[in-house]
């Protein structure tokens, strides 16, 4: 598996072969195609940009272009076994909303989220007074997509407040292997940079269908 | 059933006009029905030995079944060639490409102007009121008779969409995947009301003689001329019109009259004059009524999810144009929306281009290369050397 981003190979290890997979902002296709490659998923991306679109559509991957925020009540419940939202859920403009979404729409939920209590952002505050900018967060505060950062513990406050079930949880860090971690225990708040969720539903999600019901009122 | 002698020109490989006998009518949705019913199109590329790789291209309005070879009338390339060609994106050294001309038309197929058999003389009026899922009808008579028994893929833009999404719909286990182009699953009242004004225009010209034109020995050439030339407007987008045109005169300084001083104004002639030497304005009346009836979820108690269900095996492609005011993105959106309700595995992509409703069959890059990307694909699928 060398080569391959250390959280699509850690994706690669969760999802089960041949399941039903929706990408949210899955950029140019490169998970799901190493999904279909690998693991024979019957896979559905949804990304914003058209360049996206068209290199996913040339790769011969389903996809919509569409926004996460917008386009996921349109998918029936239970249409996916994994929904998969990698490094994006601090971009949305209602990542509660997008949450339950992702496990309304499917059985399981990958979701990475990169970490605003790891020590080095803790750091830049701390001792420049400044936003960080760190391997995990690249971009100056005017021209981040991150509106909505959350830290470790923020992360699995809002799981528990929507009754999430963490099934796993796995420490990433560029160039380097995933890490099985607790995400509870306090110290991984401080130690983990980016951190990648399989979550599933403690209770059955209410069959929201579409608008005006799929067969009619 | 006898079909002509193929005829071969260019890159076409046969085609010609069915026959359906008075005992195989059309059966029609207003409950009418058409005896005898002929079906005219053209074929492209070579069907392989296993039947699996026809593909079903759609026209819109004005077009037909001249999707790759030149028009019989005008002698201009045919509408599509700029897709559909060895090495293009229906690639006929890869796909059997079947033109044809819908039913309601003028160029080959049952329409307006064929003669009735009840009186021996051009319908007229008397032609039936036909419907998107009438002329998708014919066509599946006309695909089951070249022994096709399932479709590679269904492709059109604008009305041709239409009738890709009534395919799925009405034939989904015939249909292997769907493209549709700059359409809507149902017409909304800004296109219901473009229509009319055409309608209008062709039938306040006192050439059109309540449809019976053709026994006066007229035409309503100035009416149709005008229908078109306000439906072309429709074709495009105010930034095309801007970039071509501007204010830009014929001549110099203004006439002081209502000539054609701007070249704008001398294009939409030429667009109303020439159009009305290849279409027929019954036809045009009957095709755009049966655009107008179109709304694909009505079938299906108001849900348009509903009429997607049973097409869940079908790999569709939507696809629309930023500046198409016509079938704007939206509808486009709400058929994907549709589909993934239905939890049909679809593509969806809106391409930015300035050309408006028309960039369906214009040198459109992305166009170009999202229909090569999501074809090939399905043809791996489908397992299509």
């Amino acid at each position: 598996m060398s080569g391959i981003r250390e959280d699509f190979a850690e994706i690669l290890k969760l999802v089960r072969p041949g399941a039903r997979v929706l990408d949210v902002g899955c950029g140019e296709g490169e998970l799901l195609e190493l999904l279909t490659r690998e693991k024979a998923v019957d896979g559905q991306g949804l990304e914003i940009s058209p360049e996206g679109v068209t290199a996913c559509l040339g790769r011969g991957l389903a996809v919509v272009q569409g926004d996460g925020d917008r386009d996921l009540d349109h998918f029936p419940t239970r249409a996916f076994d994994y929904a998969i939202l990698s490094k994006t859920l601090q971009q949305m403009r209602e990542p509660r909303h997008v949450l339950s979404e992702l496990l309304r729409i499917a059985e399981q939920a990958v979701v990475s989220v990169p970490n605003f209590g790891h020590w080095k952002v803790r750091w830049a505050l701390v001792s420049r007074g400044r936003m960080p900018e760190t391997g995990a967060l690249p971009e100056p505060w005017w021209s981040t997509p991150n509106i909505h950062l959350c830290t470790l513990r923020d992360f699995v406050g809002l799981c528990d407040a929507l009754e999430l079930r963490i099934d796993a949880c796995a420490s990433l860090a560029e160039g380097r292997p995933a890490r099985p971690i607790d995400p509870r225990q306090p110290l991984e708040n401080w130690r983990a940079e980016t951190a990648l969720f399989l979550l599933s539903r403690k209770a059955e999600p209410q069959p929201v269908m579409l608008q005006g019901g799929l067969f009619g009122e | 059933m006898t079909a002509q002698a193929p005829i071969t020109v260019g890159i076409e490989t046969g085609g010609g006009t069915w026959r359906f006998p008075a005992d195989r009518p059309l059966r029609l949705d207003s409950g009418a029905s058409l005896a005898p019913l002929e079906v005219a199109y053209k074929t492209y590329g070579k069907l392989n030995a296993e039947k699996t790789n026809a593909v079903l291209v759609c026209h819109a309005l004005t077009g037909d079944q001249h999707v790759a070879s030149n028009h019989p009338m005008t002698g201009k390339p045919g509408w599509w060639s700029l897709f559909v060609g060895p090495g293009l994106p229906l690639d006929t050294d890869r796909y059997f490409v079947i033109g044809t001309n819908v039913i309601g038309g003028c160029m080959g197929s049952t329409g307006p102007a064929s003669i009735d058999p009840a009186t021996g003389e051009a319908y007229g009026l008397k032609f039936p009121v036909i419907t998107i899922a009438d002329m998708v009808r014919a066509q599946a008579m006309l695909i089951e008779a070249l022994g096709i028994e399932t479709l590679f893929a269904a492709v059109g833009g604008s009305m041709g969409g239409m009738q890709v999404l009534q395919w799925a719909a009405d034939y989904p286990g015939k249909l292997f995947s769907a493209v549709c182009i700059a359409a809507a699953a149902r017409h909304s009242a800004q296109n219901i009301a473009f229509d009319e004004v055409g309608r209008q225009a062709v039938m306040a010209d006192p050439n059109w003689c309540g449809g019976a034109y053709l026994k006066a020995g007229v035409r309503p050439e100035k009416g149709l001329a005008v229908a078109r030339m306000a439906a072309h407007v429709t074709y495009l987008s105010e930034a095309a019109l801007q970039r071509k045109f501007g204010r830009e005169l014929r001549h110099d300084g203004l006439s002081w009259g209502f000539d054609a001083d701007f070249q704008v104004e001398s294009y939409l002639r030429h667009q109303g004059t020439s159009f009305v030497d290849r279409f027929d304005a019954n036809s045009y009346l009957y095709i755009t009524r049966a655009l107008d009836y179109f709304d694909l979820a009505a079938a299906h108690g108001g849900v348009l999810a509903a009429a997607f269900v049973p097409a869940r095996k079908v790999k569709f492609c939507v696809l629309s144009f930023s500046s198409d005011w016509l079938y704007p993105t939206v509808e486009s959106r709400d058929i994907v929306r549709a589909l993934n309700g239905a939890g049909c595995r679809a593509s969806f992509a809106e391409i930015q281009t300035d050309k408006g409703h028309d960039a369906f069959f214009l040198d459109e890059p992305v166009l170009d290369q999202t229909l090569r990307g999501f074809l090939a694909a399905q043809a791996q699928a489908r397992g299509l050397a």
